[in-house]
């Protein structure tokens, strides 16, 4: 259903882009990037219906346009992924397709897009607008396209922005071939929700964000449908045992705060979720709260390094639906600052309960003017088999990719 | 570069809008602070100012690699200026914007907007004397050039290019700064600088940045189409061309806000 709504959006979407193209006043533009990856694992999949190594594709164009001297504009971003071994990670979005009109005290949009909230690297607990587009990465940073109207009304007291979200998007899941998920695969095709309306619920949000000096903050409320699933064990077609996510009715509120002090970043968020009577879940505050200081120019060079700690907590302890209850992160970015850009970011999440550690690196640089080479890797240590974790034990890897820019 | 005195600046305004300075000045660092205060005077009013710019980085073999940005500023009286970069080249980093909110003395507020996660990230300003774009260009030697910056010395006067200066020694008054002195060749009929030799933490003589190309515009405001920047140390250089000069746009404050960063193109 979701996919034949993509196709139209998709079509009605190249119509008014090649109109808009074609229209003479307008400034037009096309960018975006097309990418090749491959993921190797060091061990062998702990479900033997899963891949070894993988070879996949994708493409962001982007097509901009604005009029009304610069103060309206329209803006195109389908996306598609190939994936050689995993069918529900080929996959397309439309991550955004918006509509914006900018006056002097107010901004509205409409159509499909990504917000961000919060100010924390580890996780970002405040920002539930969009979908979590698992299948593209397993730390959440990639997202699907929210349908939504946004209003922002921006004033000497801060901005505040108040959203309409009709249509949820659920989120994706590795395939029973995919690595990198749950012990049992995900059948997205049987999901439940708390909501009559099902997919149909129209959600609300609203954001209060300023910067006074060297604070940022920004206080948050979210009602609706929760972008996290529950899961319930069940049969697929075939008879196989396979997970069913619930999406639960929630109201939400957040709050994210940051320091910039010299050469420290303090950073804060907190979230208060409530379900309903009827729902499934149980009421909690999660917090991840930590720090990032600065070196600037080590020994006389160009380089920076920041070192990054944040404890991550939430009060349902080991009950919750996150594998990071009660857990510390560490890490530390270099920067070359050179013509290339350069960089390093190497993290590690320790569980304080047990000795669960997830190791994360990441480097990239630019070749030439065009095209930008990353490599990624992550390391799973003693995962228990009881852990939320446990799917992804044996599928330490390192992928290397490739991406040409237009 | 704007107009942000203290009341004993004002006083040295007042005095020296009235008389040659050198008739007053004594000392080489008075007579250094009249002449960047005659400097600032002539370079203020210009309201807002749009501009496009091309890098061309330039390692020790030669290798070039090229940045297009697009630059705007609002003049804000009683306080340092607002900046935002965009980057439209290297088009893996295209749509990136930096907004900053510059301070004679107390640390700037800088903002990064990162279009691929739609985040903007509030960031350490200490960076002063890092290296911009990879550039022999450092944050510092970009952002606005406030008065209270720096103090002054009035070396000698002397021609060079044809051209008579002021050679004033400027060290700066702020934290972070990479430098322990710059050395600056302010043209005497611009008031504008030809060169500057910047002389690093070791007080060794670290880069040197010449000026070309003036224009003038607003029938006041003098700009430089084109500045070339030598690493002495790495041997690698930059040059920035600018384009598209555009003063008293209409901008506003609005225009230099977290909202419009987000929208920045």
């Amino acid at each position: 259903m979701m996919n034949r709504v993509v196709l139209l959006i998709t079509s009605a979407a190249c119509g008014l882009t090649l109109l808009l193209a074609t229209g003479q006043s307008l400034a037009n533009e096309w960018s975006g990037y097309i990418s090749g990856e491959y993921r190797g694992f060091a061990n062998g999949p702990v479900d033997n219906r899963q891949h070894d190594n993988n070879l996949s594709f994708s493409a962001q164009p982007e097509f901009y346009t604005d009029w009304d001297d610069g103060q309206q504009s329209f803006t195109f971003v389908p996306f598609y992924r190939w994936d050689e071994n995993d069918n529900e990670r080929s996959h397309a979005d439309i991550r955004e397709l918006t509509w914006l009109k900018a006056a002097d005290d107010w901004e509205i949009r409409a159509g499909l897009r990504k917000v961000f909230w919060g100010v924390t690297e580890s996780q970002h607990l405040v920002d539930v607008i969009n979908q979590t587009d698992l299948v593209e990465a397993t730390d959440g940073e990639e997202k699907l396209g929210q349908p939504m109207i946004n209003l922002a009304l921006i004033r000497d007291w801060g901005t505040l922005d108040l959203f309409v979200l009709p249509g949820f998007r659920e989120r994706t899941f590795p395939g029973e071939k995919g690595r990198l998920r749950f012990p049992l695969p995900i059948d997205t095709d049987q999901a439940r929700y708390e909501s009559s309306d099902k997919g149909a619920h129209i959600d609300y949000a609203a954001r209060w964000a300023h910067a006074l000096g060297d604070w940022d903050l920004g206080l948050s409320y979210f009602n609706g449908t929760s972008r996290d699933p529950s899961f319930v064990a069940g049969l697929n077609r075939k008879g196989q045992p396979v997970f069913i996510p619930v999406y639960n009715l929630i109201e939400q509120w957040g709050l994210d705060l940051q320091a910039t002090l010299d050469d420290w970043l303090w950073k804060f968020e907190t979230i208060s979720r409530s379900y309903s009577d009827s729902g499934f879940g149980e009421d909690y505050i999660a917090v991840t709260a930590g720090f990032e200081y600065s070196f600037i120019g080590i020994a006389d060079t160009s380089l920076d390094l920041g070192v990054i700690s944040e404890i991550l907590y939430d009060d349902r302890g080991n009950a919750a639906l996150t594998p990071f209850a009660d857990d510390i992160m560490i890490g530390a970015r270099l920067t070359l600052n050179d013509e290339q850009s350069t960089d390093f970011l190497i993290g590690m999440i320790i569980d304080k309960d047990d000795s669960t550690r997830l190791i994360t690196l990441e480097t990239s640089r630019r070749i030439g003017e065009n095209w930008r080479v990353s490599l990624e890797g992550q390391a799973f240590i003693n995962v228990p088999s009881t852990d939320l974790l446990a799917g992804i034990r044996n599928d330490d890897y390192l992928q290397l990719e490739l991406s040409r820019y237009f | 570069m704007h107009n942000f005195f203290k009341p004993t600046q004002y006083i040295a305004v007042l005095l020296f809008s009235c008389l040659p300075f050198y008739a007053v000045a004594e000392t080489a660092e008075e007579k250094g602070l009249a002449i960047t205060i005659e400097a600032d005077k002539r370079d203020t009013g210009w309201q807002d100012q749009t501009a496009s710019l091309e890098m061309t980085l330039r390692n020790r073999h030669g290798q070039e690699s090229k940045r297009k940005i697009r630059s705007k500023t609002l003049e804000v009286s009683g306080d340092g200026d607002k900046s935002m970069s965009i980057f439209d080249t290297p088009r893996d980093i295209k749509g990136t914007a930096f907004l900053s909110y510059t301070h004679a003395l107390k640390a700037d507020e800088q903002w990064l907007y990162l279009p691929a996660l739609k985040r903007v990230k509030r960031i350490s300003s200490n960076n002063k004397s890092g290296p911009f774009m990879g550039s022999e260009f450092s944050y510092e030697d970009l952002s606005s050039q406030e008065v209270e910056k720096y103090t002054y010395k009035l070396l000698r006067e002397e021609i060079i290019d044809g051209r008579e200066c002021f050679v004033i020694q400027r060290t700066p008054a702020y934290k972070h700064s990479g430098y322990t002195k710059l050395v600056t060749w302010l043209d005497k009929s611009m008031y504008q600088p030809i060169k500057i030799e910047f002389y690093d933490r070791k007080k060794a003589l670290l880069k040197t940045l010449t000026y070309s190309g003036y224009q003038q515009y607003e029938g006041q405001f003098w700009r430089a189409d084109s500045m070339h920047i030598t690493n002495h140390l790495t041997k690698k250089s930059t040059d920035l061309v600018w384009t598209d000069y555009a003063f008293k746009t209409g901008m506003k404050a609005r225009d230099f806000d977290r909202n419009s960063l987000k929208r920045a193109r």
